[in-house]
């Protein structure tokens, strides 16, 4: 492979694998509120009170 | 804050949501989402988009499209659906009465994707079984189109064609039993199981196509940057083209998919993973693709931009030679058409789920009778159509006009219309800004109204002119009209006359407004 070849492999695999590693750490750093809302939606509403 | 009287007036939104389905977490989600993206396209398109645009230097307009178009769009999807709780017909009508039929279009176009798109996946499950004899022998190319697909002359026959036929029949009871056990158990289900399958059966297969002999060619001639090409707007076409394509955005399946995630989701945070591993995966493919192609040329002694292929001959004629010449290559076909099966599954499946749903919305029907009544017919046309010795030729004229004069078309349209004549992106945006990680603002709003349909629209009036230019792939004029212009026209008739056909009052999605401070 010519050099121009590589860099531009090594960087697309850093950008697009990279990007789509930093998205799941940041993501999941936040925890899952949708199971918040669903014992809301099914009668939570008590917790309101 | 007054929850009592606020649980008494939600109660009957509660159920209906109840009703409709729901995922039960964001993971799940996430990974139907992804099942929805990563479909044929990213395997079979992106490798040779990539590798006629520039290359290595591709990465560059890729990467631009990504992020000023594809994610963008995904999150104005995720906005309608998640904020409407409702089928892209219910969504749209939720956010302006006058914006529903452009709800029916979208749920017309899958409508007509699931009926033609299945027929692939019968194809490529036939195709893991013959690699295991390799069944086409010497003659890949004159194996499927003859012994396998037995294909006519132009025209449309009903001469049933058994080898797909009964496939055909096998992946519509998967699919419709899939549907049939619902948005959770059936569609989140099937993700969590196969997406991991996936990526694990695709990587292997990308690793042994890394040891074959002459791989480097292969991925020398994919990444060797051509700089000049990122002078030619056409390059950049194809980019926003490929990104738009393959996020499987604008046409009803992540307005439907959002509108069973729960109220609380971080939806952008959520839509960046989605959209990166997207890509993820097309890259992936790109990689084992020309890794193959590679051994194939080096094989052959041929130069490697000699057997570049993509779409169906790649899949269909060049796999299989690379199957019959690799050491290991029933393994290797196995893990191959097994993945453009799952792949082809999960996007199947997510296309169907968006008529599903709005039947359900719009006819108050329960799940197993929508899904018979929108599958059986489905799968009466995808046999009838396709499972004949014409079945390729339509399909292939039938594929090219619903992609560019139905997805494309409606998706611009959908922009203009939510950006600048309905002025719905900043409700959209606070939406979205109330839980999502990544917030959106003025940029986005820019981004979805403006730079993202002049991106698109200018890729769809190109493919206007071309079409008009040259007829499409040189069919007889008369198969151009009855199955590319013919169906995409129709498409937009069906909208308008399902949008008024059976009009009722629409109910705006339970407000959720009173969580805010909690």
């Amino acid at each position: 492979m010519s050099t121009g070849a590589i860099i531009m492999m090594v960087l697309a695999m850093l950008i697009i694998w990279g990007g789509l590693a930093a998205a799941i750490i940041s993501l999941s750093r936040r925890p899952d509120a949708s199971a918040d809302s669903d014992a809301y939606e099914t009668g939570g509403t008590h917790r309101d009170l | 804050m007054a929850s009592a009287e606020h649980s008494s007036s939600a109660a009957s939104p509660e159920q209906q949501e109840a009703r409709r389905g729901a995922f039960s977490s964001r993971k799940v989600f996430i990974l139907a989402a992804i099942g929805s993206a990563v479909g044929l396209g990213n395997i079979w398109r992106f490798p040779y988009v990539a590798y006629e645009n520039g290359g290595g230097a591709f990465v560059i307009p890729y990467l631009v499209a990504l992020l000023t178009a594809g994610l963008p769009f995904l999150f104005l999807d995720y906005a309608l659906g998640h904020k409407h709780r409702g089928s892209a017909p219910l969504s749209m009508a939720r956010e302006s009465r006058k914006a529903e039929p452009l709800g029916w279009w979208q749920v017309g176009i899958c409508f007509v994707i699931a009926v033609y798109y299945a027929v692939i996946i019968a194809y490529a499950a036939r195709y893991t079984f013959f690699s295991i004899d390799k069944a086409w022998g010497s003659d890949p190319e004159g194996f499927f189109f003859g012994e396998f697909l037995q294909t006519s002359d132009p025209g449309v026959t009903l001469d049933f064609v058994a080898g797909v036929l009964i496939a055909l029949l096998i992946v519509w009871a998967a699919v419709l039993l899939i549907m049939g056990l619902g948005v959770q158990k059936g569609i989140g289900a099937t993700s969590v199981v196969f997406i991991p399958l996936l990526v694990l059966a695709f990587g292997f297969l990308v690793v042994r196509a890394l040891f074959l002999p002459g791989a480097g060619e292969g991925l020398d001639t994919l990444f060797s940057p051509n700089w000049d090409a990122l002078r030619d707007t056409s390059v950049w076409a194809a980019a926003f083209g490929q990104i738009f394509f393959s996020l499987s955005i604008g046409f009803g399946i992540m307005i439907t998919y959002a509108s069973y995630v729960g109220r609380r989701t971080d939806m952008t945070g959520s839509g960046l993973v989605v959209g990166f591993a997207n890509s993820s995966f097309e890259l992936l493919a790109g990689i084992g693709v020309f890794a193959a192609l590679g051994f194939m040329a080096q094989a052959g002694g041929v130069a490697v931009d000699e057997v570049v292929a993509d779409g169906i001959g790649l899949a269909f004629v060049a796999f299989p030679a690379i199957i019959s010449q690799a050491a290991g290559g029933s393994l290797i076909g196995v893990l191959f058409f097994g993945s453009l099966v799952i792949a082809g599954l999960t996007s199947l499946v997510s296309v169907l789920e968006v008529v599903v749903s709005a039947v359900r919305d719009k006819f108050d029907l329960n799940r197993v009778t929508a899904v018979l009544v929108v599958g059986v017919p489905a799968m009466v046309v995808s046999v009838v159509l396709f499972a004949t010795t014409s079945g390729l030729l339509v399909l292939d004229i039938v594929d090219y006009f619903v992609n560019q004069f139905g997805i494309l078309l409606v998706a611009v349209v959908t922009m203009i219309v939510m950006g600048l004549g309905l002025r719905a992106l900043p409700g959209l945006a606070a939406h979205l800004n109330r839980y999502g990680s990544v917030k959106l603002g003025r940029t986005w709003m820019a981004l979805v109204a403006v730079i993202a349909p002049l991106a698109l629209g200018y890729v769809l009036v190109r493919a206007f002119i071309d079409t008009l230019d040259e007829p499409y792939g040189g069919y007889p004029a008369w198969m151009l009209n009855v199955f590319g212009w013919g169906t995409a026209g129709l498409l937009i008739v069906v909208a308008i006359v399902v949008t008024f056909a059976r009009r009722k009052p629409v109910t705006p999605a339970h407000d959720d407004r009173e969580e805010v401070g909690r």
